[in-house]
C-alpha cells in the first residue's frame, strides 16, 4: 500500500513536470517545440515497454525454470509454454518499438 | 531513414533488364507506379530470388532419393521432420495434412530472415507489405481448414460462444480477436527483422568494422525464433480452428 502511494506520488510529479509542455500550443508557425516533445515522448515510450517487458519475460522465465527444477521431466512441456508466453509478451514491446520508431522518424516540422 | 537506406543492386538490375515490360504490363491494368524508373520494388525482387532459391535449392537436394540417407537427403529429412514435430506435437496426429503449408510458409519466411545477413541483399520480411502476405495466407487457410473440419455452419457456430444467450456478446468478441490474429502475426515478425537491421545499419555507422558482428550473431538467432514462432502460432491457430467442440 505504501508502495503504491509513493508511485502515485511519484506519477504525480511527472505528471506535473510535463504539464508545461502539454500546455504548450501545437500551432503556428515554430514547429521545434512539437518535435523536441516527440523525442521524449518516443524515448519514454520505449523505456517503459522495456522495462515492463523485461520484467515480465523474468518473472515467466524464473517460474518456468523453477518448474524445470521440481520436475525435469516435464521439461520439453514447460520450455513450449515459456517461448509461446515470451513470445507474446514481446509482442506487445515489439509494437511499443513501432510506435517509437513511427513517432522518431516522422520529421514534424515537416506537416502544419 | 532515406539516408540510411541504399538502393539494393539486385533490384536495380532486375528493374534494368524488366523494369520496360512490367511498366508496360503495369499500364495495360491502367497502375501507375509512383516510381517510373523502378517499376519493382526491391522487396519483391527479394521475394522472388528467395522463392527461386528455395525452389531450385530444395528441387536439386530431393532428386535421387534412396532407403539409406546420404548427407543431403538426411538435413532435408531433419528439417521436415522438425516441421512434422511441431505439428504432431500441436494438433495430434491428423496434422501432419498441414505440412505443406506451415513447411513452406516457416523456410520462406526463414529464407527471408537470413537473406538479410548477406551483403548485397536485404530481408524482404523487414517490409510490412510481405510479413502481411504471409498472415493473410495463415489466416485465409485456417478458416479454410476449420470450414473444411467441421462444416460451414458448425464452423460459424464456433464464433458465438458456448452459451446461445451470450452469442451476441461474444460474436464481436471473438471476430475481433480473430482479425487481430494477422495484424499481430505480420506486425511482430516485421517489427522483429525490421529493429533488428536498424540495428545493424546504426551501429554499422558509428564502427564500420568488427562491432556490428556480434550484432548480426544474435540477427540469426532472431531470424531462428522469429520463423519458428510464425509457424508455432499459424500451428496454434489451425488447431483452434479443427478441433472439435468435445475436445474443449
Amino acid at each position: 500500500m505504501k508502495k503504491m502511494r509513493a508511485l502515485g506520488l511519484l506519477l504525480f510529479f511527472v505528471l506535473l513536470a510535463g504539464s508545461p509542455l502539454l500546455a504548450q500550443e501545437a500551432g503556428a508557425a515554430d514547429r521545434a517545440p512539437l518535435y523536441k516533445l516527440s523525442i521524449i515522448v518516443g524515448g519514454a515510450v520505449i523505456t517503459l515497454a522495456a522495462a515492463a517487458g523485461a520484467f515480465c519475460q523474468a518473472k515467466a522465465i524464473s517460474s518456468a525454470c523453477e518448474g524445470i527444477s521440481r520436475n525435469p521431466g516435464s521439461a520439453p512441456h514447460i520450455r513450449f509454454l515459456m517461448i509461446f508466453g515470451l513470445v507474446l509478451i514481446e509482442t506487445l514491446v515489439i509494437y511499443a518499438l513501432l510506435v517509437t520508431i513511427i513517432i522518431l522518424m516522422i520529421q514534424w516540422g515537416k506537416y502544419t | 531513414m532515406e539516408g540510411l537506406e541504399h538502393s539494393v543492386y539486385v533490384a536495380d538490375l532486375f528493374n534494368r533488364l524488366f523494369g520496360k515490360p512490367v511498366l508496360a504490363l503495369l499500364g495495360l491494368l491502367g497502375i501507375e507506379p509512383r516510381n517510373p524508373h523502378s517499376p519493382v520494388p526491391d522487396y519483391i525482387v527479394m521475394v522472388i530470388i528467395v522463392a527461386l532459391l528455395l525452389i531450385v535449392g530444395l528441387g536439386l537436394a530431393s532428386r535421387k532419393l534412396s532407403l539409406v540417407p546420404s548427407g543431403r537427403q538426411s538435413l532435408l529429412e531433419a528439417i521436415f521432420q522438425a516441421f512434422e514435430g511441431v505439428l504432431t506435437d500441436i494438433i495430434g496426429e491428423s496434422g501432419k495434412k498441414y505440412l505443406p503449408m506451415i513447411g513452406t510458409i516457416g523456410l520462406f519466411i526463414f529464407t527471408c530472415n537470413m537473406i538479410g545477413l548477406v551483403p548485397g541483399f536485404m530481408s524482404p520480411t523487414s517490409k510490412l507489405n510481405v510479413t502481411a502476405g504471409c498472415a493473410l495466407a495463415v489466416f485465409v487457410y485456417y478458416h479454410w481448414q476449420g470450414m473444411k473440419a467441421q462444416g460451414p455452419l458448425k464452423y460459424l457456430k464456433h464464433f458465438t460462444g458456448p452459451i446461445p444467450a451470450l452469442a451476441p456478446l461474444l460474436l464481436p468478441i471473438e471476430v475481433i480477436s480473430h482479425f487481430s490474429r494477422p495484424v499481430s502475426l505480420s506486425l511482430r515478425l516485421f517489427g522483429n527483422i525490421f529493429a533488428e537491421e536498424l540495428l545493424i545499419v546504426i551501429i554499422a555507422s558509428i564502427v564500420p568494422f568488427i562491432l556490428p558482428l556480434p550484432f548480426m550473431a544474435v540477427a540469426i538467432f532472431t531470424a531462428v525464433i522469429q520463423s519458428f514462432v510464425f509457424v508455432l502460432l499459424a500451428c496454434i491457430y489451425i488447431a483452434g480452428a479443427v478441433a472439435h467442440e468435445e475436445e474443449h
